[in-house]
């Protein structure tokens, strides 16, 4: 456990596999420059790896000052104890005030048995970061300037605002996709600190026997513009109205949980709480009812156009534009439009 | 020979069915309106501890942590074939954050003694975290398997695990004693067995006892009533953060690091979209205005 450390840095745990930097990664650099802005402090990211050092710059790029990098084969591919003993010895060394994870599957196993060995507070899933103040009444202490964590809740439900007064360093996982990621100036200056870690025998004592991935075939995350269909549209048939939209405006296909439970589309299209989250310039959500569940993963589409014959859907309630009426009619116009635009 | 496996449950509201009632004015959360189910996760765990168990022998332990209205999802493990269930009950948890949560079911496994496997579900539905089982594992001082889906092996002191990363899987080593937090694609979880519904449900903690008779539903004292518990089995196991020797600096309010600011409820911006009429017209002067903003390119 450390205290408040106000001249702490803000820290990105950078997720790297197979030499590539995980986009969560990026965009968590983009938020902690600007939330390291507004504190007046460096921020920095911590780079455990084996021959990951090339990805520095690209930290560098996005917004870091400094990166930590670990050269080690105990970190060849992610295993828990190594990559967990790498962060708490640094969190210990440079005590910094905040850092940030990926609600990744990694993100997830690891930064937990940091919390715990830190005995610090940790926050999954957060949706959005703030600096806010915060009045202690019962203590009568008025904490400046801490990391606000907001992330849903009770099953997309409620939205809470999470802070960590006093167990530093303030610790949270944010989901992908929620923040925007910056351009990257490749010409940023910083510095790459290289760092030694001792391991121990406990440390090594799971191994990684067989490890096998598989490439994502859709590519939702980073879509301008999403058709999504939902229940109401009906069939499988039908859905290929969805397809043929998403092709005239270059856009992915997207799917609600009811969608895809019915067999109208693979998991791999689902967005919303479990599935992916998404924030294209334009969302267009047909035969979608609009379950909090769904919302929570597209509701910070930045447009969003909602077509459903029930007026009273939720999904207007966050619509742009919403038409009521059959998607199998209003679908081909959509199409018909797009094509005379010319 | 055989193994140990404690299994982490918790009861939750079921808030995969929300209605119109379960949020209240203030935007805070109805309990009372919800109905409390097993985590969906934590018997896909329980399934896990019930396959090694009915694989190599040993002896399952269900633990909880909650109020005295959690045993029942202790009655669910003993239904499904649980040898022992614990609750965990004590005012001073009240508050707990994940931390705090896992330092407490953490000295409640160290009371158990031995163990060899320690199964949570991935995460509950609730708050939907998946903190608790990492956490736990790093105060017990074992490792941890995450997203577990299957046991490729296990001999002696050593099991294989496959778990799913997402985007892929892996097949890990451990040495026993291992955490292991459970998918819900791990396994399809076994019914109640009949005859030991028949038997466990009537498997009582004192504390329920205690309410029973203060409301006169039973006669006969506590005392006698417990001792007959005791006697045919069906007594739950009751413990406070005394009988886990607990540090209360890390339980309950004082043990949680973190803290809750603020709770806002989704409410629906009802506030006007534009609406657009079902006519090739309609559609047309739309697809203009999103060209016209740039969100059409």
């Amino acid at each position: 456990m450390i205290g408040p450390n106000r001249q702490g840095e803000v820290w990105v745990f950078a997720e790297q596999e197979d030499e590539s930097l995980h986009d969560v990664s990026l965009e968590l650099c983009t938020k902690a420059r600007e939330l390291a802005d507004r504190l007046g402090v460096k921020m920095a990211a911590v780079l455990p790896g084996w021959n990951v050092r090339e990805l520095a710059y690209r930290l560098l790029a996005h917004g870091a000052d400094r990166v930590y990098h670990v050269h080690d084969t105990a970190l060849e591919h992610y295993r828990t104890l190594p990559y967990a003993r790498v962060m708490c010895q640094l969190i210990t060394k440079h005590k910094p005030q905040i850092v940030l994870y990926g609600a990744t599957p990694l993100g997830r196993d690891l930064a937990p048995r940091i919390a715990s060995e830190m005995r610090a507070g940790l926050t999954a899933d957060c949706t959005d970061l703030d600096l806010g103040d915060y009045e202690d009444k019962r203590n009568k202490v008025t904490h400046r300037n801490l990391l606000l964590q907001i992330r849903p809740a009770f099953g997309g439900n409620i939205i809470a605002t999470i802070i960590n007064p006093s167990r530093w360093p303030q610790m949270a996982t944010v989901r992908e996709g929620v923040m925007r990621m910056g351009e990257g100036d490749p010409k940023r200056n910083g510095e790459i600190v290289d760092e030694k870690i001792k391991f121990n025998d406990f440390d090594q004592t799971i191994q990684l026997i067989e490890r096998h991935r598989e490439q994502r075939k859709v590519n939702l995350k980073g879509a301008r513009i999403i058709v999504a269909g939902g229940g109401g549209v009906g069939s499988k048939e039908n859905f290929q109205l969805i397809h043929d939209l998403a092709g005239v405006l270059g856009g992915a296909v997207g799917a609600s949980r009811a969608a895809v439970d019915s067999g109208f589309i693979g998991k791999d299209h689902q967005v919303g709480q479990t599935g992916t989250t998404v924030r294209p310039a334009l969302y267009i959500a047909c035969g979608i009812s609009g379950a909090v569940q769904h919302r929570a993963g597209m509701e910070e589409s930045a447009k969003v156009v909602a077509i459903n014959r029930d007026a009273e859907a939720p999904i207007f309630g966050i619509a742009h534009y919403g038409i009521v009426g059959d998607m199998n009619k209003v679908v081909p116009m959509m199409i018909e439009a797009i094509k005379d635009r010319g | 020979m055989g193994y140990d496996c404690v299994v982490c449950v918790k009861q939750v509201p079921d808030t995969g069915n929300i209605t119109g009632d379960a949020m209240k004015e203030d935007g805070t959360v109805n309990r009372s309106a919800l109905p409390a189910i097993f985590n969906p996760e934590d018997l896909n765990a329980l399934e896990a501890a019930l396959s090694v168990r009915d694989r190599f022998g040993g002896t399952v332990t269900a633990l909880t942590m909650g109020p005295p209205a959690a045993c029942e999802v202790l009655r669910e493990c003993l239904y499904r074939g649980a040898d022992r269930a614990i609750l965990v009950t004590d005012v001073r948890a009240a508050a707990s954050d994940t931390l705090a949560t896992s330092y407490i079911l953490s000295q409640a496994v160290r009371t158990i003694g031995s163990y060899d496997f320690v199964f949570c579900g991935r995460q509950a539905i609730d708050g939907d975290t998946a903190q608790v089982g990492p956490q736990m594992a790093e105060k017990l001082g074992i490792g941890q398997v995450t997203y577990y889906e299957q046991l490729v092996e296990l001999s002696d002191r050593t099991a294989r695990m496959k778990r799913n990363v997402g985007n892929g899987w892996e097949i890990l080593q451990v040495r026993l004693p291992v955490l292991v937090t459970v998918l819900d694609t791990a396994n399809a979880p076994r019914p109640p067995a009949a005859r030991r519904l028949m038997r466990y449900k009537r498997a009582k903690a004192p504390l329920e006892v205690a309410k029973q008779t203060k409301n006169g539903k039973a006669g006969g004292d506590q005392e006698r009533l417990l001792s007959a518990l005791k006697e045919t089995g069906l007594l739950i196991e009751q413990w406070d953060l005394d009988d886990i020797e607990a540090d209360l600096q890390w339980c309950g309010l004082n043990g949680s690091p973190t803290k809750v600011q603020r709770i806002q409820s989704i409410v629906l911006t009802k506030e006007g979209y534009t609406e657009i009429p079902p006519t090739p017209e309609g559609v047309r002067q739309m697809v203009h205005e999103l060209i016209v903003d740039h969100t059409l390119g």
